[in-house]
């Protein structure tokens, strides 16, 4: 799949149907990472003053799986120090877990054909299908013995295209490290 | 080609004062993150030489975690900060 690019980047061929799933499986991080920790609407610009200054000083991690998986507290056993970093860090974390699946988004040939990425930009493509690949093995409970789970799974189980698209993930991650990893 | 190790400042205890008891960067295993994008993360994030940033990646899988780096406690938030970024299962602690 990405091959070492002569210009110090990294470069390969994307199918539309290709192009398209990671369109699909990425776009949902964007939603994810913009939404608000008590998931209120946004409303008057004085409501949002008010939640401003009631800013929480210890937020906890996020109740939601996936999004504690993807923003983890940085200390265990010491949720006092884990509030304390998750109200200065949390928010850029989000941003960064944004501009990544934007990359992503931007970089995508429309209807299929060659991606071309500096170094930069396929180390956001790393991060960003990681945190897809994050965020499905939370809701697919893989294990270490992923090739088990997918072998004992009926493929017309619902759950089994999810698993494929995991594991197609999987190769064109390592396909990108390979690439990119001299 | 190469890797340029920037993104982190690795603690300069030369300009640091050094605690008695060192904070660390711990990476915990997950079943999800690959055994080639976790060596490179060390690598590229570090700037540890392959062998280094391998052995660790190998220390994480085979012992649930391992002490991926040390020097002050803003440093190892910075990395645990750079490490979450990656997707790697990271947090802080002072060594006991």
């Amino acid at each position: 799949m990405f091959r070492p690019s002569k210009e110090g980047g990294v470069s390969a061929w994307l199918s539309a149907g290709e192009a398209e799933l990671l369109r699909m499986l990425v776009t949902p991080i964007l939603d994810m990472m913009a939404g608000d920790r008590k998931d209120q609407p946004r409303r008057s610009i004085l409501d949002e003053l008010e939640a401003l200054l009631d800013t929480d000083p210890r937020p906890q991690a996020p109740t939601d799986p996936v999004l504690a998986r993807l923003l983890p507290d940085a200390y265990r056993d010491d949720p006092e120090s884990a509030g304390e970093f998750r109200r200065y860090t949390e928010g850029s974390l989000r941003e960064a877990k944004k501009y990544f699946a934007q990359t992503v988004l931007d970089t995508l040939p429309e209807n299929g054909g060659r991606v071309k990425l500096t170094a930069d930009q396929a180390r956001d493509w790393m991060r960003s299908l990681n945190d897809v690949r994050l965020a499905f093995g939370v809701q697919l409970e893989v294990t270490e013995e992923f090739e088990e789970q997918l072998a004992a799974l009926d493929p017309e189980d619902p759950k089994f295209a999810a698993f494929d698209a995991y594991r197609w993930l999987a190769g064109v991650q390592e396909s990108l490290v390979r690439a990119l990893g001299r | 080609m190469s890797v340029a190790p920037a993104e982190v400042d690795l603690p300069r205890s030369a300009d640091e004062s050094v605690p008695d008891k060192p904070w660390v960067t711990i990476v915990w295993n997950d079943p999800v993150n690959l055994m080639s994008y976790v060596t490179y993360v060390f690598e590229h994030v570090f700037g540890y030489p392959r062998p280094k940033a391998e052995k660790l990646m190998l220390d994480v899988h085979h012992r649930g975690k391992a002490i991926v780096a040390n020097g002050t406690r803003e440093a190892m938030e910075r990395n645990v900060e750079v490490l979450h970024g990656y997707g790697l299962w990271a947090t802080v602690r002072q060594d006991a």
